[in-house]
């Protein structure tokens, strides 16, 4: 069956929300909301969606929209309840990455010296406290040098180096999995450096390695699962018939 | 109390909460009525959005203790983006958990909480000062401790109130705005309509978040929260949010947008606004 590489991304994305267990899904992007869907539609059904305001749905409302716009309700969860929630560990994120380093530091705050950015960004919203409280994991919709960089301006996203020389409170729930990108999937090796688990079919490994700001161990890189035809059928005719996942990674 | 009397109670220098959240039930109505005064040198607190973005255009604000400045719809404000990559403005730029948790600790009287969130970030590099606490219990675990957010004075908007203070909300998320009256000298909560304190008995019980005790003055601002949404009364002005945002982008097409919205009183905003929202342009 004829798929796409969003498609694969989704289904990768997918595949990382397996044994979550009954936890709030925190997915920020396309690719990431739309893979928590189809996690709960497949293999994870206990897992915990949210309208993205205040209440968690168990039909959730039409991608991108509120409870105001559909679903169903099961539960309310304004702001308040969202950081008692992370902080008692039952939660997992797929969050973004501006600047991502080899040990997973990530950056969203901003570009340059942070006291006169080049670039502001959104700043670290809630990611220093999602790292050291439960699994994190990063989409990144284009894998590029720019993304993947050697030295990240500002530790948003605490990484492995990091939580580990801090020890104590910051490594006890620190716990990053994976990064999706457009290309691959990558993992962290036992010495806490990104590496490629998988290569999308139709990329190799040197073309990651070329798009990769340091060095990235592909040794043992298989190739990325292909979607099953059940799972093509989800994306396209019930979690995203119109699409939005081909803006956030074109064909 | 009108906005003039509000604004006239706030002095140069002061710390001022602002409640809502990103582009949400924001006290707008207040926020422009202290773009009127000559006040300056504030430092802002806030889960910001436009009332962070207006404040320094106008050069008000020295500082910003902010968890994001978003316009949810619009990632994040021009005008603070704008700020920052001028360094006009001081920041403290904390994690969202931490600046809950500083709300928290103020609001309790505290000097800090203990928080796990920015541990080995850089948080903790962008907020020299920032210390950290060690459990006396046997466990000896090192938490950040987030001083608290104290202020001199917050904003806060809501669907209904007494005129005694007591404040309503009726959209699904009262955000933070309890913590913000708890956690400021003074308090003024701006609303969408004074009723007789008997009819707030007409939503249900767990809508009253605002107690009077907390309260220093009540201001009746229909259409207040413009053009943030105040839901149930209306959504978010998506239009005018966007037209606010492109006006940001160079001196002379903001001073236009000044010149159409910000130079008269409140009800001359809403002149202006409702306008807007018939004719898709500016009147000026």
């Amino acid at each position: 069956m004829e798929f796409t590489r969003a498609e694969v991304c989704v289904v990768a994305a997918s595949d990382s929300w397996r044994n979550a267990g009954e936890v709030l899904a925190h997915a920020v992007g396309t690719v990431p909301a739309l893979s928590a869907r189809l996690a709960r539609l497949t293999h994870s059904p206990d897992l915990v969606l949210s309208d993205g305001e205040a209440f968690f749905m168990s039909e959730p409302a039409p991608l991108g929209k509120t409870a105001a716009d559909g679903g169903v309700v099961e539960a309310w969860a304004p702001f308040s309840s969202i950081f008692d929630i992370l902080q008692s560990g039952r939660r997992r994120s797929m969050m973004g990455a501006s600047q991502l380093d080899r040990y997973g530091n990530q950056n969203i705050s901003c570009i340059g010296d942070w006291r006169q950015p080049k670039r502001q960004l959104i700043g670290v919203r809630g990611a220093p406290g999602n790292t050291v409280n439960h699994r994190t994991n990063y989409w990144v919709s284009r894998h590029s040098s720019r993304v993947f960089v050697e030295k990240v301006d500002v530790v948003s996203g605490v990484g492995n180096d990091r939580a580990r020389a801090n020890g104590g409170a910051a490594l006890r729930f620190h716990d990053l999995g994976v990064v999706i990108t457009d290309l691959a999937v990558l993992d962290y090796g036992p010495d806490g450096r990104l590496r490629i688990r998988s290569v999308h079919p139709g990329v190799t490994v040197e073309e990651v390695q070329r798009s990769t700001g340091f060095d990235l161990d592909g040794t043992d890189a298989v190739e990325t699962r292909t979607p099953t035809s059940e799972e093509l059928r989800l994306i396209r005719e019930v979690i995203d018939p119109k699409s939005l996942r081909s803006r956030e990674v074109p064909a | 109390m009108s906005v003039e009397e509000f604004a006239s109670t706030i002095e140069s220098g002061m710390t001022v909460g602002i409640g809502g959240w990103g582009s949400r039930r924001k006290p707008m109505a207040l926020v422009r009525a202290l773009l009127r005064t000559d006040v300056t040198d504030l430092t802002v607190v806030s889960l910001g959005g436009p009332d962070v973005g207006l404040l320094c255009a106008a050069g008000k604000v020295r500082k910003v203790a902010y968890g994001f400045v978003s316009l949810d719809s619009i990632p994040l404000d021009p005008h603070f983006r704008a700020a920052r990559e001028s360094g006009s403005v001081e920041i403290a730029e904390y994690d969202e958990g931490m600046f809950v948790a500083g709300l928290k600790a103020a609001a309790q009287r505290l000097s800090f909480l203990p928080t796990r969130a920015g541990l080995a970030s850089d948080v903790l590099t962008m907020n020299p000062g920032l210390r950290t606490v060690t459990s006396p219990y046997d466990d000896g675990e090192e938490y950040v401790a987030m001083p608290a957010l104290r202020m001199d004075v917050a904003l806060i908007h809501l669907n209904r109130a007494d005129a005694a203070g007591n404040g309503q909300y009726l959209g699904p998320d009262p955000y933070f705005d309890d913590l913000y009256s708890m956690a400021a000298d003074r308090c003024y909560l701006s609303c969408e309509e004074i009723v007789p304190t008997e009819r707030l008995r007409e939503a249900p019980f767990q809508s009253l978040l605002i107690r009077r005790m907390y309260v220093d003055g009540v201001i009746e601002t229909p259409h207040g929260a413009h053009f943030t949404s105040c839901v149930p009364d209306y959504d978010r002005d998506e239009a005018f949010q966007r037209e606010y945002a492109a006006a940001a982008k160079d001196p002379e097409s903001w001073s236009r947008f000044e010149e159409a919205y910000l130079r008269g009183d409140e009800s001359g905003y809403q002149a202006a606004v409702a306008d807007f929202a018939s004719t898709g342009t500016r009147s000026a």
